[in-house]
C-alpha cells in the first residue's frame, strides 16, 4: 500500500489537463500526479509519497476523504492503472471518477473513517492487505477481517468478466422498442 | 427507462450525446475494434473546444498534438456520420454553450457529453450529466447507459441578489457552503424565488457548477422563461405550442420530498471569490480569508495550509487588493452574451489596469457575433483587453491560453485546482463583474464600486 492523505484530490492533479492530448488509453502511468511527483526540470521530489522506492511497487493507493473530484477524464483510472495501482482506499469517491473507476477494473473501496484513519498509517508505512473482492472483505496483516461494498452489478462485471457494452448491445430489442414509442423531438443531422 | 432488470442498474435512454476532441478519440476506437456503428448519428453533435486556438482561426496551429486530435475528431465524424461543427465551421463553440443556442438542449431529456460540466444543460429542467471516455462509448453504440438513480438534494435560493451580486455568486456560496464533495451522489435541483428570477443564461451559470460540489446533474424546473427562450431556436420542436404543453406537466410537484434540502437567502448574498485550490474555498470578497486554526477538524485544516501555500496567501488577509496578473473571462460557465454585457458594462469607458493580461474569450461563434453586433468587441479592444475567437481556453490551459508558474489569475471559469489555469498558476473564481472590476485595479476588486 501506499499513501496519499490529502483530501478532495482531483482529477486534474491525477493526470494534468496538458496530458490528455493522446488518443489512446495506453501509457499514462508516467504522468500520474505529474505536478506532484516532478520538479519543473523533469526529476523526481524525494518526498513524493510515490516516489519512495517502498512505494515502487504500490497495488493499492489509501487515499483522503473525496478521491477524484473534479474532470471527467477516464485518463485518470487509465493513468493509476498504468503506473500499477489496482484498488483505492477511500471514505468516499466522486461519481464520474467512481464510474470510470469500475469500468475499468480499478477497485474504489469505501471504508468508515476509523478504518481509514488506520489503513492510512498502515500504508504510510508500506503495510499490506489483501483484497477479497468475491467476499467483499479486506484481509489485514494481524488476522482481522473488514468488510466493504462494490455495487452489485459492477462486481459480477469484474468477476464474471461481463462487458457492460455487450449488455447493452444484448438489450437491443428493448432498445428498439422504446425508440419506436418515443418519437425524438430534434435531430442533429 | 428502457428496463429495469433485477440486480442490475436500469437502462436509461440518451436523447443527446454531445462530443467533444478530448474525450472521445478512445470511444471511437473502441467501437472500430468491436465493429460497431453509431447507432443514432441523429442524436449526436461534435465540435471541437478544449484544444482549440483562440487566436485568428486563420493562423497556422502551433501544437502538432492540437492538430492531430482534432484531426481524430474531423476523421471519426466522417466515418460515423456524427454531425461535426469543425473549427472553421463558424457554428462551433463550447459544447455546453452551442446546446443551449441551438435550440437542442430541451426541458424532460437525458443529455451527456465526456465532460463534467454537462450538468449546465440542466438549468432547461433535462437530466444532464458528465460521463467517462467508455461510457461515451456505450452511448455511441446503443444511445443508452447503465444508470442507478441518485439521491435528490433541494437547494431553495430565496429572496432577491442585490445589485452587484450574480448567478455565479449564489453558486459559489453554495459551493463553499455545502463543500466540495457536499453533494455527491445527489442530483440537485434549484428552487426558490431567486432561481425562478434568474434568465436561462444565468440559470446555466449555476447549473453548470453543480459537479464543483460534487453532484452530476442539477437542474431547474423548466418555466416560462425556459419556453421563451427555446421559441424560434434552430432546434426548437416545430410543434412549439404542443411541445410546451407537454414541457408543463414536468416540474417537480409542490410539496416534493427530497433526501437532503438547503435553503440561502439571495439577498443577503455578497459577490464571492475563492482563496483556495478547489472551489469550495471561498468566502466574499469583502472577507479576509479564513486561518487555518478557525477550520473544524484537522482535515480541513491542513487542506486549508496546503491551499494558502501553493496560492501564496497569508492566512487573514483580505481579498479586497490581492494584485493578479491575468484576468479570463470566458468558459462554459461565463461565456455567454449576458456574462460579456456584465463584464463590458464595468469596462465601459475604463482602461484595464496596465500590468494586466486580460482575455475575453466568447463562448460560441454565435455569441462572438452577438457580442459584435452590439459594440461589446469595442468596448473589451479600447478598455485593453483581447478578444478572442471561442473554446474553452485558458479554463482548462490545454491550447496554449495559459498562466505562467506563480501568476495569479481572476477568472470567471469553473475550477481553481492546482495547476489548471497552467502548471504553477494560481487562480480566483469570480463573477463577470467582480473579473471586469478587478481587471481595471489590477487587483481583487468590489463590482459594486462601479455599477451606475
Amino acid at each position: 500500500m501506499v499513501a496519499l492523505p490529502n483530501r478532495d484530490v482531483d482529477t486534474d492533479q491525477i493526470i494534468p489537463a496538458r496530458f490528455l492530448k493522446g488518443t489512446v488509453k495506453t501509457g499514462l502511468g508516467k504522468v500520474l500526479f505529474a505536478d506532484w511527483r516532478y520538479l519543473p526540470d523533469g526529476s523526481p521530489k524525494e518526498d513524493f509519497q510515490l516516489n519512495r522506492p517502498e512505494a515502487a511497487r504500490a497495488r493499492v493507493l489509501v487515499a483522503g476523504d473525496n478521491f477524484g473530484c473534479g474532470s471527467s477524464r477516464e485518463h485518470a483510472p487509465w493513468a493509476l492503472l498504468d503506473y500499477g495501482i489496482r484498488a483505492i482506499i477511500s471514505t468516499s469517491f466522486a461519481d464520474i471518477f467512481q464510474n470510470n473507476a469500475l469500468k475499468n477494473g480499478l477497485l474504489p473501496i469505501v471504508v468508515d473513517p476509523t478504518v481509514h484513519r488506520e489503513l492510512l498509517e498502515m500504508a504510510s508505512k508500506h503495510g499490506e492487505i489483501e483484497i477479497d473482492l468475491p467476499n467483499q472483505i479486506l484481509q489485514l496483516p494481524d488476522g482481522r477481517t473488514i468488510g466493504f461494498t462494490i455495487e452489485g452489478f459492477a462486481r459480477r462485471c469484474l468477476l464474471d468478466g461481463v462487458d457492460q457494452l455487450g449488455y447493452l448491445i444484448g438489450s437491443a430489442d428493448a432498445i428498439s422498442a422504446y425508440e419506436a414509442t418515443h418519437e425524438p423531438r430534434v435531430s442533429t443531422l | 427507462m428502457v428496463q429495469a432488470e433485477p440486480e442490475c442498474p436500469e437502462v436509461l435512454y440518451i436523447d443527446l450525446q454531445l462530443v467533444h476532441e478530448v474525450t472521445s478519440p478512445q470511444a471511437f476506437s473502441g467501437l472500430r475494434s468491436r465493429g460497431l456503428r453509431v447507432r443514432r448519428p441523429d442524436r449526436t453533435l461534435a465540435t471541437v473546444d478544449h484544444i482549440i486556438p483562440t487566436h485568428d482561426r486563420s493562423l497556422p496551429i502551433q501544437d502538432p498534438l492540437a492538430v492531430s486530435l482534432m484531426a481524430e475528431l474531423r476523421k471519426n465524424c466522417e466515418e460515423f456520420g456524427v454531425p461535426f461543427h469543425d473549427m472553421t465551421s463558424g457554428r462551433e463553440g463550447i459544447v455546453h454553450v452551442i446546446g443551449p443556442e441551438l435550440g437542442l438542449t430541451q426541458p424532460g431529456m437525458t443529455i451527456v457529453c465526456g465532460d463534467s460540466h454537462t450538468s449546465t444543460h440542466g438549468a432547461f429542467g433535462a437530466l444532464a450529466f458528465g460521463i467517462g471516455s467508455s461510457e461515451v462509448e456505450h452511448v455511441l453504440a446503443t444511445q443508452c447507459l447503465l444508470q442507478s438513480r441518485p439521491k435528490t438534494f433541494e437547494v431553495r435560493v430565496d429572496g432577491q441578489l442585490r445589485p452587484g451580486v450574480s448567478a455565479k455568486d449564489i453558486i459559489l456560496a453554495l459551493i463553499a457552503r455545502i463543500g466540495i464533495g457536499g453533494a455527491t451522489g445527489h442530483t440537485l435541483e434549484y428552487t426558490g424565488s431567486a432561481i425562478r428570477s434568474l434568465s436561462m443564461e444565468e440559470r446555466m451559470t449555476v447549473c453548470n457548477m453543480s459537479i464543483e460540489a460534487g453532484a452530476r446533474a442539477g437542474l431547474v424546473s423548466p418555466d416560462d422563461t425556459t419556453f421563451q427562450y427555446l421559441a424560434g431556436r434552430r432546434f426548437a420542436p416545430r410543434e412549439f405550442d404542443k411541445a410546451v404543453a407537454e414541457w408543463r406537466r414536468l416540474p417537480t410537484d409542490e410539496g416534493a420530498r427530497f433526501h437532503r434540502a438547503i435553503t440561502l437567502d439571495a439577498s443577503s448574498l455578497e459577490p464571492m471569490v475563492t482563496y483556495g485550490t478547489n472551489p469550495g474555498m471561498g468566502a466574499a470578497v469583502t472577507a479576509r480569508i479564513p486561518t487555518p486554526s478557525e477550520m473544524a477538524s484537522a482535515n480541513e485544516r491542513e487542506a486549508l495550509e496546503k491551499a494558502l501555500i501553493y496560492m501564496g496567501l497569508k492566512p487573514g488577509q483580505p481579498l479586497l487588493g490581492q494584485p493578479i496578473d491575468v484576468v479570463f473571462i470566458g468558459s462554459c460557465t461565463n461565456s455567454r452574451l449576458s456574462d460579456l454585457r456584465a463584464a463590458a458594462s464595468v469596462l465601459r469607458g475604463r482602461k484595464v489596469h496596465p500590468r494586466l493580461r486580460v482575455l475575453v474569450v466568447p463562448g460560441s461563434q454565435r455569441v462572438k457575433r452577438d457580442a459584435e453586433s452590439e459594440g461589446l468587441d469595442r468596448i473589451f479592444l479600447e478598455a485593453g483587453c483581447e478578444w478572442r475567437e471561442p473554446g474553452c481556453s485558458m479554463c482548462i490551459a490545454m491550447n496554449g491560453d495559459q498562466l505562467s508558474p506563480g501568476q495569479y489569475a481572476v477568472s470567471t471559469s469553473n475550477r481553481n485546482f492546482e495547476g489548471r489555469q497552467g502548471q504553477g498558476g494560481r487562480t480566483f473564481l469570480a463573477s463577470p463583474l467582480t473579473a471586469a472590476a478587478s481587471a481595471i485595479e489590477g487587483a481583487i476588486a468590489d463590482a459594486r464600486r462601479y455599477l451606475t
